[in-house]
């Protein structure tokens, strides 16, 4: 095939332009982003011998529009109307070699209700570009028009009181322990033990499916069975967290739909490994099913553990609201697990704010969140939590939490039921002192102690678990 | 038989009831009162005290309407609950006599 050039001239203006050229929209500082443009707030580490501004200008080019030459194509399409655009950069306090850029995306690079599509690009391939040594989404605003086309939590934290009737206080939980090995039979007796004792939940662990020692439907069988005896005897209503993450999207549904049959009120994925897409479509079928979703963050800190580099957690919670679950996993801010506790707090409003997150009130965050009446969702702590932790738990978290006592439940020294209720006792002498006005964090010991003498639960706890902490330095806090 | 929140302490005096009534209050709650003699995890709505007392904002005006619930239904359980119209929701609710 012939070339039809015959003077070899250069037919458009081809090769590679830098990114932050005049000219192009790349790196706009001052530009005003419009009401329904997305909003990103990226850490950028460029490598040495590439300036901040171009660094930006090419996060926000290999997330929108560009590629790395200039193509015949672009000149078909307006990339005034594609182009991401930086329109500030602040300094990150503390660290020289980083600064923070903030980045307007147009609301049509994305797709309606798509969180992949969405997260291919600003999450895309932009996080392996050569010139930048590292890069982390600091947080993301979603515009009203965009939010809109979600339908968030299949419930939210008020419905799932009024279906619970549990008013007033937080809600107590537990995970069951050991994770692997236990038989379905022992198993729900684990569940029966630790609802009849008093609490309101129990979970599967995260790594719970279905495995040779207890395949998924003898499990769901007797843990109903379990549910089912608790709240006979008990009174009250509970509910059992089980697991339907699975291989494929039709081995889940059929898990669900079973929990569903056998008349549990909630299913539990691990909504990051599942995949935004399977998690999205597990959401509809719990508002179409009226089951509640509790949402287990497993492979989280692969993604967010590092300052410098990654997705930080509070843009993953909030995807989380954004597609739909009714609980999610945070920081406990006292127990075991990772989460800086300022930054904790500030993910947690974010989560349960019903009219708009403010950056005042969500530290760490970036940009002010409307919800637009959005289902709130629960913030679950868990991990290394115990009775003494009781009053500072409260005290942080308010009513609108769940807090999850896994070994300060199975590990009281008289068994799970007895741990139950020495947790449930303390919760309620907390809510009570609260409320009549007494500081938890100077008065805690005294609350507990006191409550400790209508109780022998409680008292065989606090002497199991006296002293117990968990106090190493967060590897990411928030800078001063 | 456990009647949900605060149902795990011994069971409140007239001066603790009075504390969480001042709470909720305190709070913009509008309280409401409500009896059964058939609690239980099935069941969803209690028999209504009168109407929530949109209008009483006075602890002991609460204390003697549940008084009257008491003397008027002996053998139920009688648990006040708490509305909330900014969130406009139940925000609360606990059992203050349990016969039972």
């Amino acid at each position: 095939m012939s070339n039809s050039n015959d003077n070899n001239q250069a037919l458009f203006d081809a090769g590679v332009k830098e990114y932050s050229a005049a000219g192009r929209y790349y790196y706009d500082i001052g530009f005003k982003p419009t009401d329904t443009q997305v909003l990103a707030a990226f850490r950028i580490t460029p490598q040495e011998g590439v300036s901040f501004e171009e660094a930006a200008a090419a996060v926000a080019a290999e997330s929108s529009f560009s590629t790395w030459t200039t193509v015949w194509s672009d000149y078909l399409v307006d990339a005034a109307r594609y182009c991401a655009r930086t329109y500030e950069m602040k300094p990150v306090p503390g660290h020289n070699d980083q600064m923070m850029a903030y980045i307007a995306y147009p609301l049509d690079l994305f797709e309606e209700g798509s969180m992949p599509n969405l997260m291919s690009s600003i999450v895309g391939n932009v996080f392996g570009f050569k010139p930048l040594r590292a890069l982390r989404l600091e947080d993301i605003y979603f515009p009203p028009a965009l939010l809109k086309t979600f339908q968030g939590p299949p419930h939210g934290i008020q419905v799932e009181r009024d279906k619970l009737d549990k008013y007033g206080r937080p809600l107590l939980g537990a995970t069951m322990k050991p994770k692997l090995g236990l038989s379905a039979k022992n198993y729900g007796r684990l569940v029966y033990e630790a609802l009849r004792g008093g609490l309101d939940f129990t979970k599967d662990d995260e790594n719970i499916t279905s495995q040779p020692f207890m395949r998924w439907r003898d499990r769901f069988e007797f843990v109903m069975d379990a549910v089912k005896q608790a709240e006979a005897e008990t009174g009250e209503r509970k509910g059992h967290y089980l697991n339907v993450t699975a291989g494929d999207m039709e081995e889940m549904y059929r898990r669900a739909e079973l929990a569903r049959e056998l008349g549990s009120r909630i299913i539990m994925v691990d909504y990051l490994v599942a995949g935004f897409t399977a998690f999205a479509s597990l959401s509809k079928w719990c508002r179409a099913n009226g089951m509640l979703l509790h949402a287990h963050r497993a492979m989280h800190s692969v993604m967010d553990r590092q300052q410098n580099h990654g997705v930080h957690w509070r843009v993953l919670a909030k995807w989380c609201r954004i597609v739909g679950a009714d609980h999610l996993h945070n920081g406990t801010v006292v127990g075991k697990l990772e989460g800086d506790r300022a930054s904790t707090i500030g993910i947690n409003e974010m989560m349960r704010a019903t009219d708009v997150a403010k950056v005042e009130d969500c530290p760490g965050h970036h940009f002010d969140q409307p919800w637009l009446s959005m289902p709130a969702m629960f913030p679950v702590a868990s991990g290394g939590i115990h009775v003494w932790h009781m009053p500072e738990l409260v005290s942080i978290f308010g009513d609108e939490v769940i807090l999850q006592f896994g070994g300060g439940t199975v590990g009281h020294p008289w068994g799970s039921a007895a741990g139950a209720t020495a947790n449930r006792v303390a919760l309620e002498a907390v809510v009570q002192a609260r409320n009549e006005g007494r500081n938890l964090l100077a008065e805690g010991t005294d609350i507990l102690k006191s409550a400790a003498r209508h109780s022998e639960e409680l008292h065989a706890a606090m002497e199991t678990w006296k002293g117990i902490t968990f106090e190493y330095e967060s590897v990411d806090a928030l800078e001063k | 038989m456990k009647t949900e929140t605060f149902s795990y302490l011994p069971a409140f005096t007239g001066e603790q009831v009075e504390k969480q009534i001042a709470y909720f209050l305190a709070n913009e709650c509008v309280i409401g009162i409500e009896y059964s003699s058939k609690p239980g995890p099935t069941l969803a709505f209690w028999d209504w005290w009168k109407l929530p007392l949109f209008k009483m904002r006075i602890v002991n005006e609460i204390m003697a309407e549940i008084e009257a619930c008491k003397a008027a239904h002996p053998r139920s359980c009688v648990r006040i609950t708490g509305y909330d119209n900014a969130r406009q929701a139940q925000v609360m609710s606990f059992v203050v006599h349990n016969p039972m």
